[in-house]
């Protein structure tokens, strides 16, 4: 199976670990990410603004370079999968911002928004299936404790989005289940982190995150995981024990492909 | 109608006159402690044509966009559209960037992640 994959800033340089985990297991999992050759980033912010047009292009090329090698485009990041997807719902419902952007951009057919976008984590529910990611599984997360930390980006806005009930999501919970695990459910699990915020107001982030911790460990997770960069950052600034590892690690570890 | 209050009205796609008073935006807002101004006085002082004193405001800069008043509002009004609206005719006004390039070095660490930067330099800058 082949997919465009979309790889975005942060997993080439501080994110290096939630894209080589990715790689392997997609490896071991019979699965082709084939990166896209001239990604740009996405600016890891979508500007919820009717006006907006330049700050979505970088997105609606990825899209475009998708869909000229008539794939669909995997993302990992918890950033980029949120502008790519609500950047082709701007495509597929605005048809006001779809003229513009072919104004701009110029391209040999109109574009008009089709490229599929899936997270890693679709992926693996809906193409391999947790259950056949169970069998496969060498080294299971046995009698581990562990907590799926969504974040904002992963599942807001639900409609567009469409990974999971916003309110109550369960992919990662199975995810968890899938490589052994014992998933822990806990109140702060969709709340967000403090995200970049961070950069101005550290004490701000870290107050955030230090409620996701708590409401994380209070309920007995032993480790947290995530498929966001700058969660995992905020998480990890707040200074306690508890571990926060990127998702595709264990997936890795649990199939045997780490190394 | 004042040209402003038109502005962000439109820019946010957002439909103030929805918003039924029950405060859900503010309750489930994360940075609530922070702001001088709530998400349901966003939604009520746009509709009043109070922009200036939201403009002027930092907690145009506190909002995370994280989304939770937009997915929790029973009448879909979602405020965060309008905070981005307002931040933006903000940050637009000639010279008032909130982060200026030359800043962001000295707020760097090692393990800052580059998503952190783009971000906040999309969310405070034009």
């Amino acid at each position: 199976m082949n997919y465009s994959y979309y790889p975005g800033c942060t997993l080439k340089t501080k994110a290096k670990e939630l894209d080589r985990y990715a790689r392997s297991a997609a490896e071991a999992l019979g699965i082709t990410l084939n990166e896209l050759p001239e990604w740009q980033c996405c600016g890891g912010a979508y500007t919820a603004a009717n006006n907006e047009i330049a700050t979505k292009l970088s997105a609606v090329r990825a899209l475009m370079a998708a869909e000229e090698k008539g794939e669909d485009l995997v993302t990992l990041c918890s950033a980029c999968h949120n502008v790519l997807k609500r950047v082709r719902d701007d495509l597929l419902n605005d048809e006001g911002f779809a003229f513009k952007v072919n104004q701009y951009l110029k391209p040999e057919k109109p574009y008009e928004g089709k490229t599929r976008v899936i997270h890693y984590l679709e992926l693996l529910r809906d193409t391999v299936g947790f259950d056949a990611i169970a069998e496969k599984v060498m080294s299971p997360y046995a009698g581990t404790k562990i907590g799926a930390y969504y974040g904002c980006l992963l599942l807001r806005p639900g409609k567009v989005l469409a990974m999971d009930d916003p309110e109550n999501p369960k992919i990662m919970e199975d995810f968890i289940r899938a490589i052994g695990g014992e998933p822990v459910i806990y109140p702060y699990r969709n709340e967000c982190c403090g995200g970049y915020v961070t950069l101005e107001d550290k004490e701000m982030a870290k107050e955030k995150s230090r409620a996701v911790l708590n409401s994380a460990v209070g309920f007995g997770s032993d480790l947290l995981i995530t498929a966001c960069p700058l969660c995992l950052y905020n998480l990890n600034a707040v200074g306690t024990d508890t571990r926060v590892l990127y998702f595709t690690e264990l997936l890795a570890r649990a199939l045997g492909a780490a190394d | 109608m004042d040209n402003r209050k038109e502005q962000i009205l439109r820019e946010s796609g957002v439909n103030v006159r929805k918003c039924m008073k029950c405060g859900k935006c503010s309750g489930t807002c994360p940075s609530y402690d922070e702001m001088e101004y709530h998400p349901h006085q966003f939604v009520y002082m746009v509709e009043n044509g109070e922009i200036d004193k939201l403009m002027a405001s930092p907690s145009v800069f506190k909002c995370l966009t994280c989304f939770a008043c937009v997915e929790r509002c029973p009448r879909g009004v979602e405020p965060a559209k309008l905070i981005e609206a307002v931040r933006l005719e903000a940050v637009k006004r000639q010279g008032m960037n909130h982060l200026k390039s030359d800043q962001i070095p000295a707020l760097l660490d090692d393990e800052m992640p580059q998503q952190a930067i783009v971000t906040a330099f999309r969310k405070y800058s034009k």
